[in-house]
Formats: C-alpha cells, sequence, structure tokens
C-alpha cells in the first residue's frame, strides 16, 4: 500500500515542488526527444554529447566576462561554445586526414578540460557568487523551481515550434541531403538552424541531467521510436511520448526516494523502453527477425528434404517408394536430427508419410518437389542462355534461388525460356499436367 | 617532491592512453574508448564495494569486465538490433554510467567516490599518498606504481603483440587469412584499454582520460604515417601535456587534469596549423 500511496501523493501533484520537478523533467524529456530524432536520423547520434561537453566553457568565460550568473548570459556564452564545437567537428573532420568520430572524442574532451580549467580556477579565486555553476556538470532537476519551468516552457515551445515550421526541410536534408541541394534548398542554413536547436536543448537539459547523461535525452528515445515506425511523424511523436514518461517516472523516483538522483534515472527508464524495443518491436524487433530468420531456415531445410525425395523418385522411377533416414542422409549431408525433424512437420501438411521409419512422399509432396526440381532447373537454364554463364557455374547459385521465386516470377521464367524439355545438364524439366496452358 | 610525483603520475597515465589511442583511431573506434571510460563506472563501484579501496585487483577485473561488456553490448545492439553504430555507443554508455552514478547514491555511506572525481579526477591527491617502497631502493605513491606496472604491461603488449596489432588494423581480412584472430586482439585491446581506464580514473577522471585517449593520438597522426613513430610521438605529446599542464595548472590555480587535458587541445591545434605536410595554412602556402 506504501507505493500506491506515494503513486497517489505524487500525481495529485499536491505539492508545489513536486509539480515543477515533473513538469520541468516532462517537457525536458519531450523537446530533446523531439530534437533528437532529426540528430539520429542524420546519424549524427553522439553530436549531443560533444555539445553538452563543450557548453561548459562558454558557461564559464560568460561568467568571468560578465559576473554574473544571470541564466540569459550563461545560455548565451554555452549556444556560442556549443555551437563552435559543432563546427569544430565538421571543420577539423573535413580538413584533415582525422576520422569524424575521432574529431568528435577530441573536440569534446579537449573543450571540457578547458572548462574544467577555467570552472576550478573561478572555484580556487574565491568569488562566492559562483556557487552552483557545478549544477552544469551534474544537474539539479530535483530542485527545480518556477522560474526554470517557465524557461523550459518557452524554450519547448520554440523548438517545437521552429521544427513544425520547417518540417518538411528539416526531413529532407535529415533523409536525402542530396536531393535537398539540387532542388535548391538553403541546406547549410537549415542545418545551421538544426544545429542551434540542438545547442539550445542541451543548453537547458544539461542543467536537469548532467554532461553525461545529456546525450542520451537527445537519442535515446529516437531510437527506441524507430523500431516502431517507419514515418518520421509517428517516430517523432512516439519519441516524445517515450521522453516524457521517463521524465515524469524518474521525477517520481526520486521523490519516493529522495536520495535517488533523477537525472541517471530518466537515463535508465529510457534505457529500458529503448532495449525493450529493439527486443519486442513488430517488424524491426531483433525477436521478430530471428523468428523470421528460423522460419526461413525451417522453408529451406523442408524444400530440400522434398527436393531430395522428388529427385531420388526421379532416378529410381518410383515415386512413391518408401525410404529410410539412413537412406536419405546417403544423397544430401544433412544430421540425422535435422532430417527427423523436418520430415516431421512435412508429415504435419500432408506432404509425406511414414511407415514405421520409413518415408514416403504423398501426390501432395511430389508436387511440391516437382516445383522446387523445376525452379532449380529453370533457373540454372536461365543463367546459362541470358547471363552466359557456364552450365558448372550455375548449379550453387540455383540452390538459393529456388527457395525464393514466387509463382509468378516461375511463370515469367517459363514464358521467357518457352516451356523448355531440358535444363543445362540434360536432365528433364518437370511439369505438371496442366502446366502447358 | 609533490610535483615531481603529481607530474610523473600524469605522464604515465599519458603514456599508456596515447599509446593505446593510436590504436583506437586508427581502428576508427574513437568513440568506443570514450564509451568504455564512461561505462566503467558501475564496474569500479561494484568491485569498491567488495574490496573496499579504489586500488585493487577485483577493480580491474570489475572495469575490465564491464569495459568488455560496453564493447559487447555496442555490438550486438549495432548487429542483431540493427541500430546505427553511433546511436548504440551513445546508448549504451550513458546508460551504464546512469546505474553507476544510481549505484554511487544507493551505497553513499560505503562507497567514498566523489562525484566531481568521476568527471575529472584529482592528480594532485597522489603527493598525498603515503609513499611505499615495492622494489629496493626506490619508494613511490601507490598510483605511480600501479601506473607504471600498467605503462609497463601495456608497452610490452604492444611489442610482443606488434605483428597482430598492426595486422588486425590495417587489414583485418589478410590477418584472418593466415590465421590471426581479429576477435582476440580487438578484445584484448579493449580491456587494455578499460584497464588503463580505470587506473588514471582516480587522476583524471571519466571524461578527461578521453583526451588523454584520443587527443595526443590525433595529433601524431598528423604528423607521421608510420605506425611505430606514430606510437613515438603520442606518447612524447602526453609527456609534454603532462608536464605543460602541471605548470598551466599552478599558475591558475585550477585543476590539473584539465590543465593537461587544454595542453592537448593547444599541441593539436597547433600541429593542425603547421604540420608539415598535414597543416592547413601549410597546405595554403604550397598551393
Amino acid at each position: 500500500m506504501w507505493l500506491f500511496d506515494q503513486i497517489l501523493e505524487f500525481f495529485s501533484f499536491q505539492d508545489i515542488n513536486i509539480r515543477y520537478v515533473a513538469l520541468g523533467t516532462v517537457l525536458l524529456g519531450a523537446s530533446s526527444a523531439i530534437v533528437g530524432c532529426f540528430t539520429f536520423l542524420r546519424k549524427k547520434a553522439l553530436i549531443g554529447d560533444t555539445i553538452a561537453h563543450s557548453i561548459l566553457p562558454g558557461i564559464c568565460l560568460s561568467f568571468i566576462i560578465f559576473k554574473t550568473k544571470d541564466p540569459l548570459m550563461l545560455l548565451l556564452g554555452a549556444m556560442v561554445s556549443g555551437w563552435i564545437s559543432v563546427y569544430l567537428v565538421d571543420y577539423i573532420s573535413a580538413k584533415s586526414k582525422i576520422k569524424p568520430d575521432t574529431a568528435i572524442g577530441l573536440v569534446l574532451s579537449v573543450f571540457f578540460g578547458i572548462g574544467i580549467l577555467l570552472l576550478t580556477y573561478i572555484q580556487h579565486s574565491g568569488n562566492a557568487a559562483q556557487a552552483g555553476l557545478d549544477k552544469f556538470l551534474f544537474g539539479k532537476a530535483a530542485s527545480l523551481v518556477q522560474d526554470d519551468v517557465i524557461t523550459f516552457g518557452i524554450v519547448s515551445v520554440l523548438l517545437i515550434g521552429t521544427i513544425i515550421m520547417f518540417f518538411k526541410q528539416f526531413s529532407l536534408i535529415s533523409f536525402d541531403i542530396h536531393f535537398a541541394k539540387t532542388i535548391g534548398l538553403p541546406v547549410r542554413m537549415f542545418e545551421i538552424l538544426l544545429s542551434t536547436l540542438t545547442v539550445l536543448a542541451v543548453a537547458i537539459g544539461i542543467q536537469t541531467v548532467g554532461v553525461v547523461l545529456m546525450a542520451a535525452m537527445l537519442i535515446t528515445p529516437a531510437a527506441a521510436a524507430r523500431f516502431w515506425t517507419d514515418k518520421l511523424k509517428v517516430m517523432i511523436v512516439i519519441a516524445a511520448i517515450i521522453g516524457a514518461f521517463s521524465g515524469l517516472f524518474g521525477a517520481f523516483i526520486s521523490y519516493t526516494a529522495p536520495s535517488m538522483p533523477t537525472g541517471p534515472w530518466i537515463v535508465v527508464v529510457l534505457s529500458f523502453i529503448a532495449i525493450g524495443s529493439l527486443l519486442i518491436a513488430p517488424k524491426n524487433g531483433a525477436i521478430s527477425k530471428i523468428r523470421k530468420q528460423q522460419k526461413n531456415k525451417r522453408k529451406i531445410l523442408e524444400d530440400n528434404i522434398l527436393k531430395l525425395l522428388y529427385k531420388l523418385g526421379e532416378k529410381e522411377n518410383d515415386y512413391f517408394k518408401n525410404r529410410s533416414i539412413t537412406k536419405l542422409k546417403n544423397h544430401r549431408e544433412i544430421p540425422e536430427n535435422k532430417f527427423l525433424k523436418g520430415l516431421k512437420k512435412l508429415r504435419k501438411k500432408n506432404q509425406v508419410a511414414n511407415v514405421n521409419d520409413l518415408w514416403v512422399l504423398t501426390e501432395k509432396g511430389k508436387k511440391s518437389g516437382m516445383r522446387i526440381v523445376r525452379i532449380h532447373r529453370l533457373w540454372e537454364l536461365y543463367l546459362t542462355t541470358y547471363l552466359r554463364i557456364a552450365p558448372d557455374h550455375v548449379h550453387e547459385d540455383a540452390e538459393t534461388i529456388e527457395h525464393i521465386i514466387t509463382p509468378e516470377m516461375e511463370l515469367k521464367l517459363k514464358h521467357l525460356l518457352d516451356f523448355p524439355e531440358k535444363d543445362p545438364h540434360h536432365s528433364d524439366i518437370p511439369y505438371k499436367k496442366d502446366d502447358n496452358e | 617532491m609533490s610535483d615531481f610525483w603529481i607530474i610523473l603520475t600524469g605522464c604515465l597515465a599519458a603514456i599508456s592512453c596515447g599509446l593505446l589511442g593510436c590504436f583506437l583511431i586508427l581502428r576508427k573506434m574513437a568513440m568506443i574508448g570514450d564509451a568504455i571510460s564512461h561505462a566503467v563506472l558501475p564496474g569500479i563501484v561494484i568491485a569498491f564495494l567488495f574490496s573496499g579501496s579504489l586500488n585493487s585487483f577485483p577493480m580491474l577485473i570489475g572495469a575490465a569486465s564491464f569495459g568488455l561488456l560496453t564493447t559487447f553490448l555496442i555490438e550486438l545492439f549495432n548487429k542483431k538490433g540493427g541500430l546505427q553504430k553511433d546511436a548504440s555507443i551513445g546508448i549504451t554508455f550513458t546508460w551504464l554510467f546512469a546505474v553507476g552514478v544510481i549505484l554511487i547514491s544507493l551505497y553513499a555511506d560505503n562507497v567514498h567516490i566523489d562525484q566531481d572525481c568521476v568527471l575529472f579526477g584529482e592528480i594532485a591527491y597522489v603527493a598525498l599518498e603515503p609513499l611505499t617502497s615495492l622494489l629496493p631502493g626506490i619508494s613511490a605513491p601507490n598510483t605511480v606504481w600501479i601506473l607504471g606496472t600498467v605503462m609497463i604491461l601495456v608497452i610490452a603488449m604492444i611489442v610482443f603483440g606488434y605483428k597482430g596489432l598492426f595486422l588486425t588494423t590495417f587489414d583485418p581480412s589478410f590477418a584472418a587469412t593466415i590465421g590471426v584472430s581479429t576477435v582476440a586482439w580487438h578484445y584484448l585491446l579493449m580491456s587494455a584499454v578499460s584497464v588503463t581506464t580505470v587506473v588514471s580514473f582516480e587522476s583524471v577522471g571519466a571524461i578527461l582520460v578521453v583526451a588523454l585517449l584520443i587527443a595526443p593520438a590525433a595529433t601524431a597522426y598528423l604528423l607521421t604515417d608510420q605506425l611505430p613513430k606514430m606510437l613515438i610521438i603520442a606518447a612524447l605529446a602526453g609527456i609534454i601535456a603532462s608536464i605543460g599542464g602541471y605548470y598551466l595548472a599552478v599558475w591558475l590555480d585550477a585543476s590539473v587534469a584539465a590543465a593537461i587535458a587544454t595542453v592537448l587541445g593547444i599541441e593539436f591545434t597547433l600541429v593542425f596549423l603547421f604540420a608539415p605536410k598535414n597543416g592547413i595554412i601549410i597546405k595554403k602556402f604550397i598551393k
């Protein structure tokens, strides 16, 4: 019941502090996820990490120069140095043989080093006003106040508004930058605008979750959402929901257990959603991919067994003779247990039948076996006739294609080759009785 | 004497990192080094819970296993999940780092790891350590002993495994044909990076160790096309930055590790602009 009470207390939002923290983390989670979708799709997932580390020198410099902690001045400094870092990564990798990932690691670690150098310099210089600058390092989500939430709100509206306004342009430069260039879109300008939005999202978010974890706020929701959809608009909505939910959850955990840090919990929740999506998403998930693979493997095994039984029948002129697995094994290298598994599956489909330990094709199974052999031989003939490949080189290719060809493609092949009788190795190409129609 | 120990600590960490960094950037794995240096945090915390100290054998095991777990997860998300490489790096290390921070808060009473230390370390502490004498006639702080041992191991790995590392870096398919296991060398290198990261962790922290890994190697990469020369230049760049960084930090009264990273940045900038063959200003004049 304790948990239930906690949940009730939290979601009633009676406590004004909870309201700010929850609202703040939700706004942050959603808006950084939306911006993150574009950096993710542009294959610049780590640019958020670069910016997060690189805004520190800007913050410190603007504090040293203007002697104030006015959030707007600090934000300005953060924007400038974050922006320079993005530019430098591009510049270094374009102008030298240094690879982009090296450039990213170089820029982020050196900028962060300069930032820490300035920060420790400020701290040791005895200026009492500096206290609190270190929230840019670790984030202070649990201490969000009204002003922060107002800032978050304004920035979120700004980010989302800009993205809606230039949605078409942004999606163009994310998916096909060359096409965008060809149709005369000012690509460079929109890239700069998108970078600016990213820098802005990072500069705001970092105060909540800290330097290291900011990268996750941008890309993890986008990566998770990508598994569920192929449509950009849907992806953005899903990412925003995941970001918002994780923000809320993180706030809830640090409310129930005040010693728990909010930022890391948000990231842990995000990561679990992403890993879960990676596993179970219906089309792109790992599990469904493995299933598909297994299904293909099973089909190949079954096809091969039917083909073998048919060819043996062809050779011995008796399609319906009972044959033992030992005998089948002599003709094709398949482990015995695999043979048994495949045969049992085929029995369920009524393609083969068995008497004791002997196996035999059914009428239905004979037709299936015949079809595979036919496709195999047609394809061999196609390769030798149309691609001029030597007859002794076509078997391997046909072994693969025979499992893939659809009835429509088969018909096309037959018409293209004009219902040939022999394959390149002078074996008969078997047809059904009604095949010539 | 304290100056000497701090500079020596910096040099030892910089040499190990610089040498390994050369292989990382040549293998296009710079960001995997970055990821490992963050993702070993939970390993460090768990090992700390068991052993109660940062300088211990369990620590190395904990760190190395999390380092390998990181590379494994990145590969897994990339290959099985179909997630692009940079995104799988980003997701893996932020996740593990977050777990590390949560573990620190959870066991705050037992784990004395300072939050600042996680990010940028405190190399000056080495001067406060008592001296121990492991070899006759030489007494040095514990950190120096550990970093020194790791440096010798790293150098030994490169000297004795030079052929394997060279082949798997530049021509993995040829290496595979002549029976050199790319996977084994990959994981050996990753273990070396994890261990080096961890022993450097207390001195320079998770982020600045990345500067030590990447910046000297990138600087050396612009100066030469030959691996042996690159390794030597990277080590030298690290040594110069350690010495220069120390005095910069003393002058500004600021973090030594951060100053070392700053000097590394200056070194890179100078080489980027003026390197004999690759410097962009030199290139302009040649045109």
